[in-house]
């Protein structure tokens, strides 16, 4: 064999699948943390009230985590840009399409639709930071004096008020249906484009994956719908 | 039986085509599909028409030159079949059959059902092989090789390169044909010399070919008539990694 052969990681196919995998299975562990300090919203009002709030202070000021949340937002535009040229790619490589195509016939719905489901994330992202991170970090999210933790930021209130309303619960559940649905097929799809494949382990994770999926997308899904039944009576 | 059939009709590569519909009368249910296609192509020449092109060989399910996107499926609706395996007992009296070519970029139609997969045979020319002349069938045992990579690389060597797979993919990715090719080479003591090279070098070729990504539904291996296994794909990703990181 002979000639050269000299062209970046990042240009070739299998390269752009290792950073989808990479940055997807980065956030899906993002996912299970935040997931994590959510459910503390599911304590009562009076302790989840100084508990969040002192809990947001420290994802916000700790460097550790400023690090770990760097690599989250890197990640996520990562992936999306990406996951997006990936597809734009995949469109041109069958620019005419069959007659007729059975497509439910060998593959399941949520791989066949990861860059439909991850632009609705996508739109989701941006509606869920500017409600809150953007709050958070930039808006005037007001302060009180707790007792234990001293002057917070009332996140707790914020995010509570919020899912007061039935339609912004809605677009909550209804995004983290498409979150389950997201991961039911890229947490196993993950490792394959790593490069992992064996006869005993992937099946193992594949289930596992799926379980994840549904777990993390249900529990989240709960949250708003709590605070709001709660905020009812 | 008589089957209604739905044909794509393109006269040439520039030329644009469309479905045309078609009835036969007297199909024997133990004809195999191509036979069907044979009886269909005798009236055709009958009526003064121009036969339907398609591309066939062996006829026996070796060659991987028969295609056919049948009924929205490549190789038709069995599994583990290639369409001249397809037999028409598999279709009932009165059947709507769709009959298309498969559809990728790198696939371009030639003429009717017939495509031009050359793009296979240019990256296998990039790495497929084993430069060194390896003279005639060793001694058994001179060369020992554990028996999983034996018959791994034996379930990879099944690929026909009919593109089934680059079919069915809704990526139109070729994947695993390419996993298949390379893993073959990779777990036999032959292949090593050239291991990272071949990676590097077929995967470059199947992207400049303009083949999609794979996205892991996994279709292929269900439509792939050898039964080739996606594991493969994953064994060419790891093989191209390595490669890369390696790569002085
Ligand atoms: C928290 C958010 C997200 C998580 C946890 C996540 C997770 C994942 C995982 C694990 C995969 C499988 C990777 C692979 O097959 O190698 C994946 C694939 C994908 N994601 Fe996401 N994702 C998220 C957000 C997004 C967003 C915002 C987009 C934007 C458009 C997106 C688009 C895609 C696409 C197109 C794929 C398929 C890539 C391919 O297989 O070629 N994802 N995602
Ligand atoms: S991998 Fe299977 S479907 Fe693809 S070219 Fe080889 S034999 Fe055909
Ligand atoms: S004609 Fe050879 S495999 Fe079908």
């Amino acid at each position: 064999m002979s000639g050269k052969t000299q062209s970046g990681l990042i240009k070739s196919s299998i390269g752009k699948k290792v950073f989808m995998g990479l940055t997807g299975l980065f956030l899906c562990l993002f996912l299970a943390g935040h997931l994590a300090g959510n459910l503390q919203l599911l304590l009562p009002a009076e302790v989840a009230r100084d508990q969040f709030n002192a809990y947001a202070k420290f994802m916000t000021t700790n460097p550790a985590v400023k690090v770990l949340s760097y690599l989250t937002y890197f990640s996520i535009l990562f992936h999306a840009v990406d996951g997006l040229y990936l597809a734009w790619q995949n469109k041109k490589a069958r620019p005419q399409a069959y007659y007729k195509k059975d497509d439910a016939a060998n593959a399941g719905w949520a791989s066949r639709n990861m860059a439909i489901l991850g632009t609705l994330l996508l739109v989701f992202i941006v509606i869920h930071m500017k409600s809150f991170w953007y709050e958070m970090h930039f808006g005037s999210v007001p302060m009180y004096a707790s007792v234990e933790h001293g002057e917070l930021k009332d996140l707790y209130t914020l995010t509570v008020s919020a899912f007061t309303q039935w339609w912004y619960v809605l677009i909550y559940v209804v995004s983290m249906a498409v979150v389950g649905f997201h991961l039911w097929h890229g947490f196993g799809s993950g490792f394959q484009s790593l490069g992992m494949n064996h006869p005993a382990y992937t099946p193992i994770l594949n289930g596992f994956g799926k379980g994840f999926a549904v777990v993390v997308s249900v529990l989240f899904a709960i949250l708003p719908i709590y605070i709001y039944l709660t905020s009812l009576n | 039986m008589r089957l209604n059939l739905k044909i794509w009709r393109q006269k040439s590569a520039k030329a644009n085509g469309k479905m045309v519909d078609y009835t036969l009368n007297e199909v024997n249910p133990e004809m195999s599909f191509l036979e069907m296609m044979d009886v269909l192509n005798q009236q055709l020449v009958e009526w003064g028409d121009e036969p339907v092109a398609f591309d066939h060989d062996c006829r026996e399910g070796i060659c991987g030159m028969c295609s056919m996107f049948i009924n929205g499926r490549a190789h038709g609706p069995m599994t583990g079949t290639t369409t001249c395996q397809l037999h028409m007992r598999h279709f009932k009296d009165g059947d709507t059959i769709v009959i298309e070519p498969w559809r990728a970029a790198a696939f371009p139609v030639i003429k009717d059902l017939m495509v031009d997969r050359s793009a296979f045979d240019r990256i296998i020319q990039a790495g497929g092989y084993v430069s060194v002349n390896t003279g005639s069938a060793p001694d058994a045992n001179a060369l020992p090789i554990p028996k999983e990579n034996a018959d791994m690389a034996f379930d990879a060597a099944t690929c026909i390169g009919c593109g089934a797979c680059v079919a069915t993919c809704k990526n139109a990715s070729a994947m695993l044909f390419v996993g298949a090719k390379i893993s073959q080479l990779s777990l036999l003591p032959q292949g090593q010399p050239e291991r990272e090279e071949r990676a590097i070098r077929m995967v470059e070729q199947m992207d400049k070919e303009g083949f999609g990504n794979c996205t892991n539904t996994g279709a292929c291996e269900v439509e792939c008539p050898k039964g080739i296994s996606i594991e493969n794909i994953a064994r060419m990703n790891r093989e191209y990694l390595k490669a890369k990181i390696a790569q002085k």
